[in-house]
């Protein structure tokens, strides 16, 4: 295969250099139009340009021309399609649980690592003792974040969404750092079965 | 007489002046919505009620900005030559009369009996701005820009003198306060229908009036570098030519005396060939002084149009390449322009008055 490859680009390499050395030798004319003495005299076609500018500013003035969406104002929010890509954020359960168990996944695929995690322990004592572990400390840093959705992709237990905030703004770059709280608040209640909570898994 | 006459002066500039920079502020905006509209965008529509405000702002951004003068400039001149360019386009108002009589006090600056002549002494001053602007920054794209400006002036210098003169052979007279007159009196030069439009010397003469306004206008736009002469500034190939290295209030100058320089052609072109503020069925300021200001207006509607027409085109047309500039100053505008000369005489002499 490769012996068919260098000899198939060897082979044609002549031609090309020859091709090559006749376009550099020869002059080359590009015909040009014989104009009549109307087109010399350009004024029809001026005329015809001013008409056409002419139009698109009358249609404007009317208000007949289709503008952009003026954005503050309007915003395109509920046509938004379910898959879209906004902020991440951290969903609770009908219960109220905080969903994710701090397994760090998210941290580790994050592209531009801007997700960080403390893990806390859940004591023995406690009813969900065997989820072993919550979020203590769930930050992401929106100035990093590019909204690949990979966090939510590797995600085991359904916890983190990309939701469909788009507009993340703040005046200083610790504004600009969803911390746990603020994620929650942002991802609301998700509903559907999760087996971590099942007590026979 | 004396001290009545400077007053009325006086205030006449002051109103002039005060319009002449508002109506400048405002067709910056207005050219930015119009070729927003042409273009099937919006323009600045934030600033206030449909961005009315937007000129203001700008104002107020210009002069905040920094007043930065590179090292290697010519300071003298670098600081000389924005209040070039403005000068002239300002001075230049003075001879057009922009409106009949107000409570018997004419409405033009200063009506001299070399009226046009005195024009195009003051507006060809202009190109001194960009020149010494041009050669005082010391830098290459502002050279280019200041050599093109000065090339471009020769070429249309004269077919702008030449394409007035039929203008001038019929009225008989260079002051500009006549030139209205006549066409009060006999309709206006390009329009034949104002008035009496059964005589047909009227319509005869109206076919020169006409080349002689489109190489007039043609002339103008190349005078006040509008965009299909615009080759000192010429953004695409100069990046901005002879304004690159100014700033701030000096840049603001620039900007001004180029807009400024499109409402003073406006208002010579309105004057020359749209009868001034001479509106059919409207009587002039002696019957009162609600028609006076009724002149006037009519005056700076027309005006208005003009610089809609000079923006209609500048969005329209692409730039002119340098040499294609040259020839057709001098190869059509100037030839068309003298056989038209010839043409209106021949009309003159032939056909009775």
């Amino acid at each position: 295969m490769v012996g068919q490859l260098s000899s198939f680009t060897f082979g044609h390499c002549f031609v090309i250099r020859h091709l090559s050395l006749v376009i550099l030798t020869m002059a080359i004319t590009v015909p040009r139009p014989r104009l009549n003495w109307r087109e010399r005299l350009y004024l029809p076609a001026i005329v015809a340009g001013l008409a056409i500018t002419f139009k698109h500013f009358k249609n404007m003035v009317l208000g007949r021309t289709k503008v952009t969406m003026q954005y503050p104002e309007q915003k395109w929010d509920s046509s938004l399609p379910d898959h879209y890509r906004g902020a991440p954020a951290l969903v609770r359960d009908e219960d109220g649980r905080v969903r994710c168990v701090a397994c760090q996944l998210c941290e580790f695929i994050c592209p531009p690592r801007a997700i960080k995690i403390i893990p806390g322990e859940i004591p023995t004592a406690d009813r969900f003792a065997k989820v072993e572990k919550y979020p203590e400390q769930f930050d992401i840093d929106m100035i990093r974040c590019i909204f690949c959705g990979m966090c939510e992709e590797v995600c085991p237990e359904q916890a983190i969404f990309l939701r469909k905030d788009y507009a993340i703004t703040g005046f200083t770059r610790a504004d600009m750092v969803h911390h746990k709280e603020k994620l929650l608040e942002i991802g609301g209640v998700m509903h559907g079965v999760v087996l971590k909570w099942n007590e026979r898994k | 007489m004396g001290s009545f006459f400077i007053i009325t002066s006086l205030l006449k500039i002051v109103g002039i002046l005060a319009v002449i920079l508002t109506m400048v502020s405002y067709a910056v905006y207005a050219e930015r919505r119009v070729s927003a509209f042409i273009q099937d965008r919006l323009g600045p529509n934030r600033v206030g009620p449909a961005g009315l405000l937007q000129p203001i702002a700008d104002m107020f951004k210009l002069l905040l900005k920094e007043d930065y003068t590179p090292r290697s400039v010519n300071t003298f001149y670098y600081w000389l030559a924005p209040c070039l360019a403005v000068m002239p386009a300002i001075i230049t108002i003075a001879v057009v009369p922009f409106g009949s009589t107000l409570f018997g006090v004419p409405m033009v600056i200063a009506d001299v009996n070399v009226g046009i002549l005195f024009v195009f002494a003051i507006a060809s001053l202009g190109v001194y701005g960009i020149v010494v602007g041009g050669w005082a920054s010391n830098s290459k794209y502002p050279f280019l820009g200041g050599i093109r400006s000065s090339a471009q002036m020769l070429s249309y210098e004269l077919s702008l003198g030449l394409a007035v003169i039929p203008v001038f052979l019929v009225v008989g007279n260079l002051r500009l306060t006549s030139v209205v007159r006549y066409q009060i009196d006999h309709g206006w030069f390009i329009a034949p229908f104002v008035g009496d439009w059964t005589d047909p010397w009227k319509w005869l003469l109206a076919i020169p009036m006409v080349i002689s306004f489109l190489v007039f206008m043609i002339a103008i736009f190349a005078e006040t570098n509008r965009l299909p002469f615009d080759l000192p500034e010429a953004e695409q190939e100069l990046a901005g030519g002879y304004n690159i290295e100014y700033s701030s209030m000096k840049f603001a100058l620039y900007f001004l005396g180029e807009y400024a320089a499109m409402i003073t052609g406006s208002a010579v072109i309105v004057t020359l060939f749209f009868g001034g503020w001479h509106f059919p069925g409207i009587p002039d300021g002696s019957r009162g002084w609600i028609f006076g200001l009724i002149n006037v207006a009519v005056f700076f509607a027309k005006v208005a149009v003009m610089i809609f027409v000079f923006m209609w085109v500048r969005w329209t047309l692409p730039r002119f390449r340098w040499d294609q500039l040259m020839r057709l100053g001098w190869l059509f505008f100037f030839e068309i322009a003298l056989v038209n000369i010839f043409i209106v005489a021949g009309l003159m002499a032939l056909l009775p008055k």
